[in-house]
């Protein structure tokens, strides 16, 4: 497990060096925290507004069963083109909900075995996107952009690529079955 | 779009509850969902503090402008409207080595610090710039070299080969982001030609 050493030394080696260079540099290191960790609690109580609405329409969207009904419509399409069923709904909630997919990534590995063509799918998608609803929600919230422009339907389209992607590079490395 | 995919969402699932008879979860959907996102606030208070302080040592030390000028070259093809030493690019950098190794928590902080850097950049303008949907969308994709969450279910789920994802993973993490900047590319192109 050397992959996992490293990033758990990485961190405290980073927060090591960043201390030893400003100490180096003559900064007011103490009071240079102080003043940048001031600006955390702004932003952090900034967000909320942004985050509480996104999550209520998503929460609502998922509880309702609306959600699930996409899913099962979007189905047989997705079939067609070779995706397998089992995974479809983990596609949807990728994007909109970090929690849940990491749920539904688990859930698929536990009943499939992590070592199946869906397991090593479910394992590479949850590793290789982002929670796209989450990550626009955050960075535009926490500097009061309201207009969005296109980064929505870029994201969103990015995520499919991602998945087609996703689901090549598994057949062909691990082959499909 | 936003707006409407926002309401979309909401007012969807209200009439799929009413046919559906869902309107029990629908209601606690309401407070839960509102609960989860100020929960997670509050858990970012902590993240944003440390990191926030973290940097502002490195950017005070001229840390961050030694990184950005070391990988200037490959962002400043990618960010062509953001000044070579502008702290921006420093800030972008980091967000991105940081999603790079798995730090999802050092991540956000230096994403947002970015963003404020990119608006300054937008003359304070509340609307995205080119810059921020490119970042954005990189940002999305999330280059991940170590995908540490997964490798630890793997593992708790017996996989004979728990980092056998990794490779495979690292591969899609490339594609896809080279993916984000093409497809970014298109429609900022189809934005110039309209004369926005």
């Amino acid at each position: 497990m050397s992959l996992s050493t490293i990033s758990i030394t990485f961190i405290p080696l980073l927060i090591g060096f960043i201390l030893l260079y400003g100490t180096f540099k003559q900064v007011p290191t103490y009071e240079s925290f102080v003043e940048g960790g001031k600006e955390g609690i702004k932003i952090a109580v900034q967000i909320i507004p942004f985050l509480v609405g996104m999550l209520v329409a998503i929460s609502i969207f998922r509880a309702s069963g609306a959600l699930e009904a996409l899913t099962n419509l979007l189905r047989p399409l997705m079939k067609a083109i070779g995706v397998p069923v089992e995974i479809v709904p983990l596609l949807f909630i990728r994007p909109i909900s970090g929690t849940a997919a990491l749920g539904m990534t688990s859930d698929l590995i536990a009943n499939h075995g992590p070592d199946s063509f869906i397991g090593r799918l479910a394992s590479i998608l949850q590793g290789s996107t982002d929670t796209t609803f989450y990550v626009l929600t955050v960075y535009f919230g926490a500097v009061g952009i309201k207009k969005m422009g296109d980064a929505l339907k870029v994201g969103l389209l990015a995520d499919v690529v991602g998945i087609v992607i996703s689901i090549i590079v598994v057949s062909v490395i691990f082959g499909a079955k | 779009m936003v707006n409407y995919i926002w309401v979309g969402m909401t007012i969807i699932g209200i009439i799929f509850a009413l046919v559906n008879g869902t309107m029990d979860e629908v209601n606690k959907a309401v407070f839960d969902g509102a609960k989860e996102a100020v929960t997670i606030c509050i858990g970012l208070i902590s993240v944003l503090v440390f990191w926030l302080g973290m940097m502002r040592i490195a950017q005070e030390s001229g840390l961050l402008e030694k990184l950005s000028r070391l990988f200037r070259p490959l962002v400043k093809k990618i960010f062509p409207e953001v000044p070579e030493n502008h702290p921006a690019m420093g800030y972008m950098l980091s967000n991105m080595i940081s999603n790079m190794f798995g730090l999802g928590n050092a991540a956000t902080p230096l994403g947002i610090k970015a963003m404020e850097e990119l608006k300054k950049l937008n003359g304070g303008k509340n609307s995205a710039s080119r810059s921020m949907v490119t970042f954005l969308a990189m940002n999305t994709a999330s280059i991940t070299l170590i995908p540490t969450t997964v490798i630890a279910i793997r593992i708790n789920y017996h996989s004979a080969s728990p980092t056998e994802i990794v490779v495979p993973t690292i591969i899609t993490t490339v594609l896809s982001a080279i993916g984000a900047i093409l497809i970014d590319r298109y429609f900022y192109y189809r934005r110039s030609r309209k004369g926005r």
